[in-house]
């Protein structure tokens, strides 16, 4: 039998234009940003290398810190947010209850919107003087009509997670979606027939069933939650305060409004760094690379 | 197939061969000077400068300038790629102050003082204090070309008037006329908080009040332990207390200047005043045509502070756009000739007054008090012409990464999030970065 894993110069040729993409768009910027943190520059001067200087700047900084805190914040609040929320949606959906094409569309709308326009819709609606949401709660009698929802420090970045999550959860829905139509309807009348209810075969059968549609969803949301940008640019700005200046935006100011390359190479460094660590770590967690069948006995 | 190739080639080369003898043809026959110039202005304001070249153009048949139009936002990182790999335009607009320095020093912006002082009635065209941001160690790099953008307190005349409130002069007045408005349930001021900018036109105003521009320029000198000086703990004091006092809208720190989201306040009666530069009278304009035209948005200068060692003429704000040459330039005189005989001379000037600007220029009362609104544009020329200080914006002034963390710890400042001796001992960090 002929060894399927081993390589001939066939295959190489093939793979040549994936390395080559990789190469110029991945690993050779990420080269130079690793080289641009060992700068001292401006992008105007002339370059000066000084070691290890903005590393130890970057580590010695409560800002750098308190950055790094935040983005962890917003990983969890994303996946807490996210998660059970996708997985309701993109189960239901799969079923064929009545209507469910007409649900759908309306679950799926955010993902037609860029960021920077749900940013700006948000924020309107979230406007403390005339917004939607404020006049709503009044209206109703729920709050005061004056709630600073994205001007607060403290509750700010739990209103960010909460749009991050309404841009993102019919994505994450629909992967769900997908998952769940793939499951065989032999294993529900199977259960079925054993008795088993619409709960217990949610958990028995749909939840084990979804499992890698389900690290897939979470490996997603924690590295994407590494690089939200737009959606904060507009809505905080970083802002009150540093109250929602994560990661990629503090890599931002850093570099192109402090004019800093360095500093802000080093932050590139660590996110990346960061990003491929905690992809493989999940997936090395969850056996994922080893992709054993889910349907054994069937 | 092999044919179409050769055919394909052959007329790239035609082309290419008939492109470069036009260009040859051209520069030979008139001996033409080509000047590129970058700017980022557009409507009315585009329209003034487009007439500018134009007319300067025709009138210097051996000089073309040729000018090209950015978006306001990605034109400084253009700029700042552009310079950093020696392929400037001939001419670029700037706002001086730190952003220019940073090219200074890297010997990237022509000399221009020896062109100026050569010529005594270029030299005394212009109000002195606009040409501060441009001027460092006696040597200036740029010449103004827009209007005068100060900045002051804009208000509502009716609520003013409904609730019998005087224009505050003194700080104490300032501050019961946010009692009065607060009792009554009219917000005393509306600040766009989220952007920060607006933020710090109560430090700037507040600091020269206090302290006079030493205070400052202390800062920008690189002075240790600058930003300890009593007048800023003393301005910030004061912001806070204003805060304190609920002197803002609810929620301000999350409310924007863009899409005038905090002036729809003031027009629409339910905030009295803002902070605000010049331009706060367009945004009115184009959002609320009628409060302008039945007379009621006021405008009164920056209150003093009684004690205080500024001088209550002082103001704040961003003095103009300017024209610098870079030192790459191929041509510096054509362009310091485009500088000296274009750039708010004669016609220009009219044009601007025509569209509501001010142009920092000598003697022009009259021609203001006749255009229209030309109350307005008095107030605005009076103000820049009787200021011993004219202090531009300081996140212009300062470096960047200064002007970043000035800006965020304001916004925290702002939010009570920090106290001014703490404002002062983490600002101090970044002197002289």
């Amino acid at each position: 039998m002929q060894n399927t894993s081993a390589m001939n110069g066939q295959r190489w040729l093939m793979m040549v234009p994936a390395v080559l993409f990789f190469l110029v768009f991945a690993l050779i910027p990420m080269l130079v940003a690793v080289y641009y943190s060992f700068l001292n520059w401006n992008g105007l001067s002339t370059p000066q290398w000084v070691g290890f200087a903005n590393w130890q700047t970057v580590f010695a900084s409560g800002e750098a810190w308190h950055a790094i805190r935040l983005t962890i914040e917003i990983m969890v609040l994303s996946w807490v947010m996210q998660t059970p929320l996708s997985l309701l949606i993109g189960v239901f959906l799969a079923g064929d209850q009545k209507y469910r094409a007409v649900y759908g569309v309306f679950y799926f709308t955010p993902l037609l919107f860029s960021s920077v326009a749900v940013g700006v819709t948000w924020s309107y609606i979230l406007n403390p003087n005339f917004g939607l949401l404020d006049a709503l709660l009044k209206a109703t009698g729920l709050g005061t009509g004056n709630e600073n929802w994205l001007g607060e420090p403290s509750t700010a970045l739990i209103v960010v997670a909460a749009i991050i999550s309404w841009q993102f959860i019919p994505f994450h829905s629909l992967l769900y979606h997908s998952g769940a139509r793939q499951i065989p309807e032999s294993l529900y009348e199977a259960a079925r027939i054993d008795g088993a209810g619409p709960v217990r075969m949610f958990f028995s059968i749909t939840l084990p069933q979804l499992k890698y549609t389900f690290i897939t969803s979470t490996v997603l949301i924690l590295t994407g939650s590494l690089t939200y940008f737009d959606l904060i640019y507009v809505l905080t700005g970083g802002g009150p305060g540093d109250a929602t200046l994560i990661l990629p935006m503090d890599m931002y100011k850093q570099a192109f409004l402090n004019e800093n390359i360095g500093v802000g190479s080093v932050m590139a460094v660590i996110l990346a760094v960061a990003g491929v660590a905690l992809s493989i770590l999940l997936l090395r967690l969850s056996r994922f690379n080893r992709m054993e069948s889910q349907l054994e006995g069937m | 197939m092999k044919k179409s190739l050769w055919m394909s080639a052959g007329a790239t080369a035609l082309l290419s061969a008939s492109v470069l003898a036009g260009c040859n043809l051209s520069a030979g026959a008139a001996q033409k000077v080509n000047i590129t110039l970058w700017d980022i202005q557009t409507g009315q304001v585009q329209q003034v400068i487009k007439q500018m070249i134009d007319r300067f153009n025709q009138s210097h048949p051996d000089i073309h300038v040729q000018p090209q139009w950015f978006q306001n936002g990605p034109y400084k990182q253009k700029i700042l790629i552009a310079m950093g790999a020696h392929n400037p335009p001939d001419i670029f607009m700037g706002w001086g102050g730190g952003i220019l320095k940073s090219y200074i020093d890297a010997g990237d912006v022509y000399d221009l003082t020896s062109d100026i002082n050569k010529d005594p009635q270029w030299k005394n065209r212009f109000l002195p204090s606009v040409m501060k941001p441009v001027t460092f160690n006696g040597h200036i790099y740029g010449v103004p070309y827009t209007g005068v953008q100060p900045v002051y307190f804009f208000y509502n005349k009716q609520l003013f008037q409904k609730y019998h409130v005087a224009i505050p002069k003194t700080w104490n007045q300032l501050l019961n006329a946010i009692k009065v408005f607060n009792k009554n349930g009219v917000i005393p001021i509306t600040l766009g908080g989220k952007d920060l900018w607006p933020n710090l036109m109560y430090e700037e105003y507040l600091v020269d009040r206090i302290g006079g521009p030493e205070a400052f320029n202390a800062v920008l000198a690189g002075k240790k332990n600058a930003w300890s000086n009593p007048a800023f703990i003393k301005a910030n004091t004061m912001i806070q207390q204003l805060v304190k006092m609920k002197a803002f809208e609810p929620g301000f720190s999350s409310v924007s200047y863009d899409n005038a989201a905090s002036t729809s306040l003031l027009f629409t009666g339910r905030a009295a005043m803002e902070l605000m530069g010049s331009w706060e009278f367009n945004t009115v304009y184009s959002n609320n045509k009628a409060m302008i035209d039945q007379g009621n948005l006021g405008w009164f200068p920056f209150p003093s502070v009684p004690g205080g060692k500024g001088n209550p003429n002082d103001i704040a704000g961003n003095p103009s756009g300017y024209y610098s040459i870079s030192k790459a330039s191929k041509n510096p005189q054509a362009a310091v000739t485009f500088l000296r005989d274009a750039v708010l001379t004669g016609q220009n000037v009219k044009d601007w007054i025509n569209i509501g600007n001010v142009p920092p220029v000598k003697g022009i009362e009259k021609d203001l008090k006749q255009a229209k609104f030309g109350d307005f544009l008095t107030f605005n020329y009076d103000l820049v012409k009787n200021a011993p200080n004219f202090q531009m914006s300081w996140d212009q002034a300062l470096s960047p990464a200064q002007a970043q963390e000035l800006l965020t710890d304001l916004g925290k400042l702002f939010l009570l999030q920090m106290t001014p001796q703490q404002f002062s001992a983490d600002m101090n960090k970044y002197i002289g970065k």
